[in-house]
């Protein structure tokens, strides 16, 4: 194979600056999104765990729209076909005038889509702990809303720690998707580098070496969470 | 204190209580007894609501219980209960798990539910326990923390689902003592237990279900002198002589 493998091409200005500036992208977009969707999730997960009908049943065809669209799909019809959707003033605000469209469409597109997914670990995790504790919570006198908030949110999001960070981790990976609609974030910069200097192995190597650091650091920050968080005494609150 | 009168509940087709009516009165120790599937425990939780019952009336200290109107968790801060699995809160310290409805139900003040809790934990025997963690309890410790969450609300009536079921033989009295000392002091209780040692120690009545039917109930004496019917006799029969 015949390749000049030039690695300072990454130090070099502008491609230096489109680095920075494309990871800065990826871990906007993936923050905002993130913000989105786990409290957007945690409400519509508790939804499903309720007794009311017309809520569960409200929140699972939000769970089923969202999770079974694939992501670039929902991206596409976020970006063209929703502000068509709008009537005429709304549809030219969001075309014109809404600040940072792409970024501001992939931010809403990639939470909605994920806070499905949030949604149904928040409801296993709530569902995991069992009838008895919330029968244990009322029967003091407790109202339902009290045994969400001292009973099983507590616990339950306790639980959650593993397959959320599990999320998290992937809500940065999804974040590519963004630049389908122009977001430059780190692996549209790593493809302009290409375009540009045709050294498509080292930019590619450091989105992906810069995507398994911001992951790790995740991982890292979200175990000291479980640590901080853990109940005395038991090993696996899963587990029960 | 408590009335049921001609209670039923179906799951779907199936019904699990039949046409079942009973009162405990103030003070009284009642057990109710019968073989698995009998609808024992489902009754003990329509008293305080925990499960729903399609027919008839159930009134506790004179409230209607299945009454849609009903201030549900303001009659069951006055009913205290305890369950077969205890139910402990996990994430939180035994002083925790008792103070919770204390605080956020009845209003006390931090001091108040300490001062409660406090007194609470010596009675039943677990004063130097206060900062564990449930999981860090024996089960007969964690049931004896959960009658005392429950008595932590000043209830004017215990229920108690099964509390020695799913304890190892050897921590079964450190339950049963606790309970016989409330029964002592004069709380209504009504015990879903199959000890029968209990039983004839502190109830007074005998309540005796099979298959969501009230079959038995009657005097402690009388159930225990023979006087009991078939299905009674064969489900004692089975109990007993091992």
């Amino acid at each position: 194979m015949q390749y000049n493998w030039d690695w300072g091409v990454i130090f070099r200005e502008p491609y230096q600056e489109w680095i920075i500036s494309g990871i800065g992208w990826t871990i906007s977009v993936s923050i905002a999104a993130w913000i989105l969707a786990f409290s957007l999730g945690s409400i519509i997960g508790i939804l499903r765990t309720t007794n009311n009908r017309i809520s569960r049943r409200i929140a699972t065809v939000y769970v089923e729209i969202f999770r079974n669209i694939p992501l670039i799909v929902q991206m596409f019809l976020w970006y063209f076909v929703f502000p068509e959707l709008l009537p005429n003033d709304a549809g030219m605000w969001v075309k014109r005038e809404m600040p940072m469209p792409e970024f501001t469409t992939a931010a809403v597109c990639l939470g909605l889509y994920t806070a499905s997914r949030v949604a149904e670990q928040v409801r296993s995790g709530i569902q995991s702990i069992g009838q008895g504790q919330n029968n244990a919570g009322l029967a003091t006198g407790l109202t339902t809303v009290q045994v969400y908030r001292y009973i099983l949110l507590p616990v339950g999001y306790r639980i959650m720690i593993p397959p959320l960070t599990s999320e998290f981790l992937t809500i940065f990976k999804n974040s590519s998707v963004a630049l389908t609609i122009g977001v430059l974030e780190i692996t549209a910069q790593a493809r302009q580098i290409e375009e540009y200097t045709f050294q498509g192995f080292e930019a590619f190597t450091t989105a992906t070496v810069l995507y398994i650091l911001v992951t790790s650091i995740v991982m890292i920050l979200m175990r000291v969470v479980e640590g901080r968080v853990s109940i005395p005494g038991m090993i696996s609150l899963g587990a029960k | 204190m408590i009335e049921l009168r001609n209670v039923s509940k179906w799951y779907g087709d199936f019904q699990v209580l039949d046409d079942c009516s009973t009162m405990v009165s103030k003070g009284e120790v009642v057990v109710v007894c019968g073989p698995s599937g009998s609808g024992k425990s489902t009754l003990i939780k329509c008293v305080n609501g925990l499960e729903e019952f399609q027919k008839g009336e159930i009134q506790f200290d004179g409230i209607s219980v299945g009454n849609k109107k009903t201030d549900l968790p303001k009659l069951r801060s006055k009913i205290g209960m305890v369950f077969q699995n205890f139910e402990l809160y996990p994430h939180l310290s035994v002083v925790n798990n008792i103070k919770l409805a204390q605080l956020k139900v009845l209003k006390r003040s931090k001091e108040e539910a300490d001062h409660k809790t406090i007194q609470l934990l010596e009675r039943v025997g677990l004063a130097d326990q206060s900062l564990k963690f449930p999981a860090q309890l024996s089960g007969g410790q964690q049931q004896r923390v959960a009658i005392a969450r429950a008595l932590a609300m000043d209830p004017i009536a215990m229920l108690f689902d099964e509390p020695t079921s799913a304890l190892d033989p050897e921590m079964i009295n450190e339950v049963l003592d606790v309970m016989v000392e409330l029964a002592k002091d004069g709380m209504t209780m009504m015990v879903v237990t199959h000890e029968m040692g209990f039983a004839r120690r502190v109830a007074k009545r005998i309540i005796f279900m099979d298959e969501g039917r009230i079959e038995e109930d009657c005097s402690t004496d009388e159930f225990f002198d023979s006087q009991r019917g078939v299905r009674a006799e064969a489900f004692l029969s089975k109990i007993l002589h091992h």
